[in-house]
């Protein structure tokens, strides 16, 4: 049976490919926020998970306006990333799981969960930046990843209830995967933030730090947020929370906080690290 | 926002729906087409004849021309195509940010400063 072992939350700012780029990681600038990722990646190293379940959206490299999924997922043996406009690097083809993917988009649609099933799917830095975080030196080559996409651009978006019940969903797919892999859950995007208009700015700290509570201890209540209410209380973007929610869906009992790091601004954002496990289910 | 709209609740922002997705569609599908190098040198090149080929409005074209964030955001933009075109013209976050909210540069980043540290 497959097990999710865990799961990580971290932002997936475009800014942050280019600060690694340029090497730029101990600059009294972005060293508060690299410094919460060497105890992540300690963890991923020991534990070594072989399929990495990933929510992140796709800020217009995938899906144009012409056709935009709520819900999709990737079932491809590989990913590519490509050129988003504004001159971040490409980083090379991320390995896909097509196998456990499928499994996962079967349960999800048994369930109703009405996913779009993508065999060609590119990827962009909602997707490519935690892995290269994750994996310096994009070192990522052996973790097979799953790309779960949530709509985040364009209204109506999935409300963070829906969110958290697919998450749900993925989580009992996982469970009920006949095969002994191990699973780690990643929830990318947020926290608060807001890029257009006059409001462009708002970054909420206390918000982000409650929602990094809440995450751990009581889900429940982030659920109770709609969309409105988050763009309210933290900027346009911060419904970018909802990925984090899906992954919280995803686990089960008690879930135990291992590390966090939160640093605003980091660009536009308050940038948010989470490392969590949870009760495993007995064999 | 000018004139109160039910389906703009939040003043300052933007929120992308249906009827902003719809007056946009021309101005995103010619940002969206920024993702490759070959458009943004033929838009580079010529960006009336650019404009004109994806059937922008003349209100879209003034923004355009005028790098008029919050007019393209008004006229259907959504921010995530609109930073592509930002891109183009080698502007960041903090620059669009700065341009939106009438602040200088360095007034935009100590917003986010003190946005960050919770002191707002």
């Amino acid at each position: 049976m497959a097990n999710i072992i865990g799961a990580v939350t971290t932002s997936h700012i475009p800014a942050i490919a280019n600060a690694m780029a340029n090497k730029q990681e101990d600059t009294p600038y972005w060293k508060p926020f690299f410094d919460g990722y060497p105890p992540v990646r300690k963890w991923l190293n020991e534990k070594q998970p072989d399929v990495i379940v990933l929510f992140y959206n796709d800020h217009g490299l995938e899906f144009f306006i012409d056709k935009k999924p709520t819900f999709a997922i990737g079932v491809a043996d590989e990913y590519h990333n490509s050129d988003e406009g504004w001159g971040i690097a490409t980083i090379p083809p991320v390995t896909g799981e097509s196998e456990l993917s499928w499994h996962i988009a079967n349960s999800l649609v048994e369930d109703g969960f009405d996913m779009t099933i993508c065999q060609e799917m590119k990827v962009d830095h909602g997707l490519t930046v935690p892995l290269s975080l994750m994996w310096p030196g994009n070192n990522y080559g052996h973790v097979k990843v799953i790309p779960v996409c949530i709509n985040c651009e364009q209204h109506p978006m999935p409300q963070p209830w829906r969110c958290f019940e697919l998450g749900k969903a993925i989580g009992k797919a996982i469970e009920s995967y006949d095969e002994d892999i191990s699973v780690a859950i990643f929830g990318t995007g947020g926290l608060s933030h807001q890029l257009d208009g006059e409001r462009a700015g708002i970054i909420n700290r206390e918000f982000d730090l409650e929602c990094m509570d809440k995450l751990v201890s009581d889900p429940e209540a982030l659920t109770k947020y709609s969309n409105l209410e988050l763009v309210e209380i933290g900027g346009a973007q911060t419904v970018e929370l909802n990925m984090w929610i899906a992954m919280r869906g995803a686990l089960r009992g008690k879930v135990t906080e291992l590390h966090r790091n939160y640093h605003a601004p980091i660009s536009n954002t308050g940038s948010g690290v989470l490392l969590l496990e949870h009760e495993m289910p007995s064999k | 926002m000018a004139i109160k709209d039910p389906t703009q609740p939040v003043p300052g922002t933007y929120l992308f729906n249906g009827k902003m997705a719809k007056k946009g569609y021309g101005l995103n599908k010619m940002c969206y087409s920024f993702n490759e190098q070959a458009a943004r040198d033929e838009f580079n090149k010529d960006p009336d004849a650019y404009c004109a080929k994806f059937g922008l409005t003349e209100k879209q074209i003034k923004a355009i021309h005028d790098r008029d964030i919050i007019g393209l955001l008004q006229e259907g933009g959504s921010i995530y195509y609109v930073a592509k075109f930002a891109g183009l013209l080698k502007l960041n976050m903090q620059d669009i940010g700065a341009i939106q909210t009438g602040l200088s540069l360095d007034e935009f980043k100590a917003l986010l400063v003190k946005n960050g540290s919770g002191e707002a």
